[in-house]
């Protein structure tokens, strides 16, 4: 970690004085880590690659893009005919959202299923939610900001969530309208902050990193590196997988950018808002409808809000729920089962969110939004303490008790000499 | 690629710089992409293709009497257009011959010599001279002064003193009849 390490003079001369090579070396290049990471473990530099993507694509689309109700909507148009590539730049904003949730939504799975918010990384998971929030009410104001039907609608129906609140209520929601409805204030207010949270969520991102490399990542067998034999450095190895991943992320994108740019939206939304007409059919983006079916689950107003708010709440105390001791859900049996039927119950949760609030839809919904919560605050207590693991390998190295540890162990170290 | 080669010269060196090609390989394809992602991305801030769309007027001269000058608006920038009398015309011509910082014969700056069409834009800094409305200062050459740093120009819009480099610039136009110009 010394300066001399580095050969050109000009770096080391400054690297002397700010240490930011080394630090980059130590923590981007050297950093090691555990050797036997699969491609789940690529979705975390793809939701950063997305971010820098949104924030990029954004700023250049605020500059044609004018925040007041009368002229939001058609500058939106003007971007999509007239500005240079600017149908290019906004469906890769528009795609780009959703490509985003999906990348953090596997991220996430990947982390419940591999028990990656098991100590010591309880502060790692927890900015992780943190930063799901903030994606949450960025992605829900850019949203709002083109002023079709369903922008306008949606603003309605969310800013509306607080009404529920008892006493304060009322007034918070006008406070967020700036006036008594939805109207310029509230369109000008959501434009700032659109643009104000991304940057939000960098500084969050850091912290996050920062907590990421105290202790290193987890990885598919959820047990604590033993040492250089279990590591390889960050550098080329994950590097190189990184871009694998990424071009491979890429391709889709850019196929949903070209070929299928409206897929994940609605086609209310290019109808100008219209205060005095709701659109028949009302939907919140995908990404949200899964806490959407849970608001509308419970029959009541407060109720409601507070599910909804719950169902990401619980994710912070999830370090505390599940204390197993063992963090890979491969070697729970019966954890694993339950990670699969909890899964299938949030793609169900998102069906029901797309569905009108009638008939079947009203009880699977009811029965999915119990089972959320049923996972979380029971299944996982009782299983931390009810379920028998299977035995843990002793390291990294060696996943297979005896046999082919000695010889996973001699590979490893020739390659560490590569580098 | 081949200094690399040289330093590292050993037994596996074939099996280097076929890896060698690779690197710079991916580098080069990488250069590509972030190229050409990066292009509309600065391509965005030049003018749209409604801006270009507004990019030329058409302006009736007829209503415009002998002595009497109008203002424009095209793209964004005061266009004048002066309906020039007889007397303003002979002074252009007389000063033709006179060594001017940016030298140009009168003939060279109007199309027909009854109307000149200039950018009212003062070619030092770009602000707007003075010297369209009935009783604002024409400078001392009888066209326009520029109040901003005092350029002065004469009847042809060509600069006579003052700090401006040249000449009071021409938008291209062309008449489609008598009467009307288009501009741009």
């Amino acid at each position: 970690m010394s300066a001399n390490q580095f050969k050109n003079p000009v770096v080391r001369w400054i690297d002397h004085r700010l240490p930011i090579f080394s630090f980059l070396n130590h923590e981007a290049t050297e950093y090691p880590t555990p050797k036997n990471l699969n491609y789940f473990w690529n979705f975390g530099s793809l939701a950063g690659i997305s971010l820098v993507i949104m924030i990029i694509t954004g700023i250049v689309l605020s500059m044609n893009y004018t925040a007041h109700v009368d002229y939001a909507f058609d500058s939106v148009e003007r971007i999509m005919r007239d500005v240079n590539h600017g149908w290019l730049l906004r469906y890769i904003h528009m795609n780009g959202a959703s490509f985003f949730f999906i990348v953090v939504f596997i991220h996430i799975f990947r982390g419940l299923y591999y028990g990656s918010y098991k100590a010591p990384r309880e502060l790692l998971w927890m900015l992780g939610v943190v930063i799901l929030l903030l994606m949450m009410a960025t992605a829900f104001m850019g949203y709002v900001l083109p002023w079709g039907q369903m922008s306008f609608w949606g603003a309605t129906v969310i800013t509306n969530l607080f009404s529920a609140l008892p006493f304060v209520g009322e007034g918070i929601v006008t406070w967020l309208w700036g006036g008594f409805s939805v109207d310029n204030p509230t369109l000008n207010r959501f434009f700032s902050l659109h643009y104000l949270l991304p940057f939000v969520i960098v500084g969050v991102v850091i912290l996050h990193l920062v907590a990421l490399h105290r202790f290193g990542s987890n990885n598919p067998l959820g047990i604590d590196t033993r040492g250089p034999q279990d590591t390889i450095p960050f550098h080329p190895y994950y590097t190189i997988k990184d871009f694998f991943g990424l071009s491979v992320f890429l391709t889709f994108f850019a196929a949903a950018v070209f070929f299928f740019p409206n897929f994940m939206g609605h086609p209310d939304n290019y109808i100008p808002a219209n205060a005095l007409q709701t659109p028949a059919h009302i939907v919140p983006e995908w990404y949200f409808l899964p806490f959407y079916a849970i608001l509308r689950a419970v029959p009541d107003k407060l109720g409601g809000v507070l599910a909804m708010f719950g169902a990401i709440a619980v994710l912070f105390i999830l370090p505390w729920l599940d204390s197993s001791p063992v963090r890979s859900g491969r070697f729970r049996p019966i954890f694993k089962i339950f990670f699969w039927v909890f899964f299938a119950d949030c793609l169900v949760l998102g069906y029901i969110g797309a569905m009108p609030a009638e008939g079947i839809y009203v009880v699977i919904g009811r029965v999915a939004t119990v089972w959320y919560f049923l996972h979380f605050l029971l299944i996982l207590p009782i299983l931390s303490v009810a379920e028998t693991p299977r035995p843990l390998p002793q390291s990294i190295s060696t996943p297979i008790f005896g046999g082919a540890g000695a010889m996973a162990g001699a590979a490893a170290a020739p390659k560490r000499k590569v580098e | 690629m081949a200094a690399l080669k040289t330093k590292k010269a050993a037994p596996a060196a074939d099996q280097k710089s076929r890896r060698d090609f690779i690197v710079v390989a991916t580098y080069s394809m990488g250069a590509v992409g972030a190229g050409a992602f990066a292009w509309p991305l600065i391509d965005q801030m030049n003018p749209a293709a409604d801006t270009l769309a507004l990019a030329s007027i058409e302006v009736d001269v007829s209503k415009i009497a002998e002595g009497q000058s109008i203002t424009l608006k095209w793209r964004g920038k005061p266009v004048f257009i002066r309906h020039r009398t007889k007397t303003e015309i002979d002074e252009a011509l007389r000063d033709d011959a006179l060594n001017m910082r940016d030298p140009q014969v009168d003939s060279d700056r109007v199309q027909k010599p009854e109307y000149l069409v200039v950018l009212g834009v003062c070619t030092h800094l770009g602000c707007v001279p003075l010297g369209q409305k009935v009783g604002e200062v024409r400078g001392e050459y009888d066209g326009w002064f520029c109040p901003c740093h005092g350029s002065h120009y004469d009847s042809s819009g060509r600069i006579r003193k003052g700090p401006a480099p040249t000449n009071l610039e021409i938008p291209p136009y062309a008449f489609l009849s008598d009467e009307v110009i288009k501009i741009g």
